[in-house]
């Protein structure tokens, strides 16, 4: 008797455990089953962003992109200009002028940022004591919270007066406006990077310095700055990024004229505020619709290259400053 | 052990009581930096106050529980808030269980495979895509191949669409996939803090993968986890971007609600109205933009309070958590 006992036992135990073997299988493959629609809807943006975008090709050729010979009104001649206008007898869709307006918002906002961006990570890093980083840091992060809709709402009805006063500007709304709530999205983005660069640079480095008599501001500029060189590029990059995405407030505060223009001061249009506001109006299916899907696709490309460099150095300088 | 723990002393006069420009210009370029974080800081601080003082003027109970009137001159904006959370609890459905589950896997089973890079490269990636292209693929993915498909499928006419047409499910899973990477980041960071010890400890009793994930580490990543929810909610409300096409209405005269056997329920195949989408549409397409600029300001300081109280909140978590953790080592 004892022995069937242990044999039956034994066999029980071995039907759990592949039971149990079972049940581990069935969890790791659900888990994986998980990661992978992750992937895929990540994946399926790409494709469908791209699939639209081409189609645009099949509709406008694709010098058209650029500009279009137009009859000028004055000569009677025509000329070449290049010229967004999709909704009119002659559509014109030269992204040209969204790409120049993206750069007039996404330059001056990631110079403005990169300026306090470093400079408030090199504070939180090196010169604030522990409690004014505790307080502080949060400050920051609060900053990273507020909705873009409000910042443009705030650009919009408050900063628009200041800044047009300040600097006599012809269009309430313009580029720059555009760059400084742009550089308000992407400071904190640049000062927390910038201060995770900073304090990755070993406490040698300091000490060493400080050693050589170096005194404190030497120390930050010619040591631990240039130790932290590419953490601090990869967050400027990762700020051009983000400037050249951000949509609420460009739209609202940029001034929505698609201008090819070098000047600060005039209203631009970025690709992003042109698909958030032509979007709504377009009839599916027509060659506007895909035009936007492309310039879509082309925002997709760019700001993906941008990212995909901000990391590559970003990480570079991790695994430099691991060694 | 902290960046600023090793500081030389403060030389006020180079020896022979020179003066000493090197400290002179350090002192200067170190203020110099204060003064930048505390521009920032003062800006940030005058953006809020102008909101509050401005906002607080408008929003009175009724502001919160009323709805828009006169041609959204008057009234309030509850509508707005209740197709907030709706959207926003729709969203955290799809995304939290997806992301959490993404998550486990990539940090307790995938290990340095090469389903695990890519799926880590594509979420990094999804994080830096710009919100409007999630708008972008919401209508041309959810609304027109989905929906359209659905009612093709199920023969609805295109006269009058059932599922092709914007509507709060497809905002809301627009919002997910927008959301995944950080429930997904903030899932594997609250699980990378838990010790190997604690998993090594859970198999030398005999405890199996799953037993160990189950018992000994998601217990102690659930306010991690939670944490990273309340984050992506708080994003998810202050998104418009990527639901000005797939699902927000200016103006709906009822809320997005139907009747099943007699009980209202939320009808997730409504336009809704959307607290950032308002306020967005206030300021700029109203019929009279000054007039409405209290409702504006009102509207705004409602979205600014919920997200810090979300915020605020995903903050004082990660910080219990921190302690809770320190704790147990």
């Amino acid at each position: 008797m004892a022995v069937d006992i242990r044999a039956l036992i034994a066999q029980q135990s071995a039907r759990r455990q592949r039971g149990q073997e079972l049940r581990e299988w069935l969890i790791e493959r659900f888990l994986l089953l998980n990661g992978i629609v992750a992937i895929v809807l990540i994946a399926l943006i790409f494709i469908f962003l791209f699939k639209e975008g081409i189609r645009a090709l099949e509709a406008i050729p694709l010098h058209r992109f650029i500009g279009s010979e137009v009859r000028s009104f004055l000569t009677g001649q025509k000329e070449f200009r290049m010229i967004w206008q999709p909704v009119s007898t002659d559509p014109k869709y030269s992204i040209v002028p969204l790409v120049v307006g993206s750069l007039m918002v996404a330059i001056p906002g990631t110079l403005i940022a990169t300026i306090f961006g470093i400079g408030i990570g090199v504070y939180l890093s090196e010169v604030a004591s522990e409690r004014v980083r505790e307080i502080a840091k949060p400050i920051i992060e609060l900053l990273a919270g507020i909705p873009t809709v409000v910042l443009g709402f705030f650009c919009l009805t408050v900063l628009a007066t200041l800044v047009q006063q300040l600097f006599h500007t012809t269009y309430r709304l313009n580029a720059l406006l555009g760059g400084i709530g742009v550089a308000l999205v992407i400071i904190p983005v640049i000062a927390s990077l910038t201060e995770d660069a900073l304090r990755m640079v070993p406490d040698d480095i300091r000490e060493a310095s400080y050693a050589l008599g170096a005194n404190r501001w030497e120390t930050i500029w010619r040591a631990l700055l240039p130790a932290a060189i590419s953490g601090v590029s990869g967050a400027v990059i990762l700020g051009v990024g983000r400037a050249l995405g951000e949509t609420m407030i460009v739209l609202m505060a940029a001034g929505n004229a698609a201008l090819v223009t070098a000047n600060i001061f005039s209203p631009v249009r970025t690709m992003t505020a042109t698909i958030a506001a032509e979007l709504g109006a377009v009839d599916q299916g027509s060659p506007h619709y895909y035009a936007l899907f492309l310039v879509g696709a082309l925002l997709f490309t760019i700001t993906f290259f941008v990212n995909l460099a901000a990391e590559v150095v970003i990480n570079r300088a991790r695994s430099k400053l691991k060694l | 052990m902290t960046a600023n723990s090793v500081q030389p002393g403060i030389v006020v006069a180079a020896p022979g009581g020179r003066i000493d420009w090197r400290w002179i210009v350090s002192e200067f370029y170190l203020a110099l930096v204060r003064g930048l974080t505390a521009l920032v800081a003062l800006f940030l601080g005058w953006i809020l106050w102008r909101i509050f003082i401005l906002g607080q003027k408008a929003v009175t109970w009724e502001f919160l529980t009323a709805a828009p009137r006169h041609g959204m001159e008057e009234g309030g904006i509850f509508p707005a808030i209740f197709g907030t959370v709706c959207i926003v609890v729709l969203m955290i459905v799809f995304a939290l269980p997806l992301g959490v589950l993404s998550a486990i896997y990539l940090v307790e089973y995938a290990g340095k495979g090469a389903i695990a890079r890519v799926i880590r490269a594509a979420v990094n990636n999804l994080a830096g895509v710009p919100s409007i292209v999630f708008g972008l693929f919401g209508v041309g993915f959810f609304i027109l191949f989905i929906g359209r498909g659905l009612d093709t499928v199920l023969g609805v006419p295109a006269a009058q669409p059932l599922f092709g047409q914007p509507a709060m499910l497809w905002a809301a899973l627009t919002l997910a996939i927008l959301v995944l990477p950080v429930v997904i980041v903030s899932t594997q960071e609250a699980l990378i803090a838990v010790p190997a010890s604690h998993r090594a400890g859970s198999f030398a009793m005999g405890a199996t993968k799953w037993q160990t994930v189950r018992r000994a580490v998601l217990p102690q990543a659930r306010a991690g986890i939670l944490t990273g929810a309340i984050l992506s909610i708080s994003r998810g409300a202050g998104e418009t971007a990527p639901i000005l096409f797939t699902g927000c209405a200016y103006f709906l005269p009822t809320l997005p609600v139907t009747e099943i056997f007699g009980v209202p329920v939320v009808n997730p195949l409504s336009q809704f109205m959307e607290l950032s989408y308002h306020i967005f549409i206030m300021a700029t397409q109203s019929t009279n933009v000054a007039k409405t600029l209290p409702i504006q300001y009102g509207t705004t300081l409602v979205l600014l309070g919920l997200t810090f109280l979300l915020n605020l909140s995903a903050i004082l978590l990660r910080i219990y958590f921190r302690r809770s953790l320190r704790k147990r080592h």
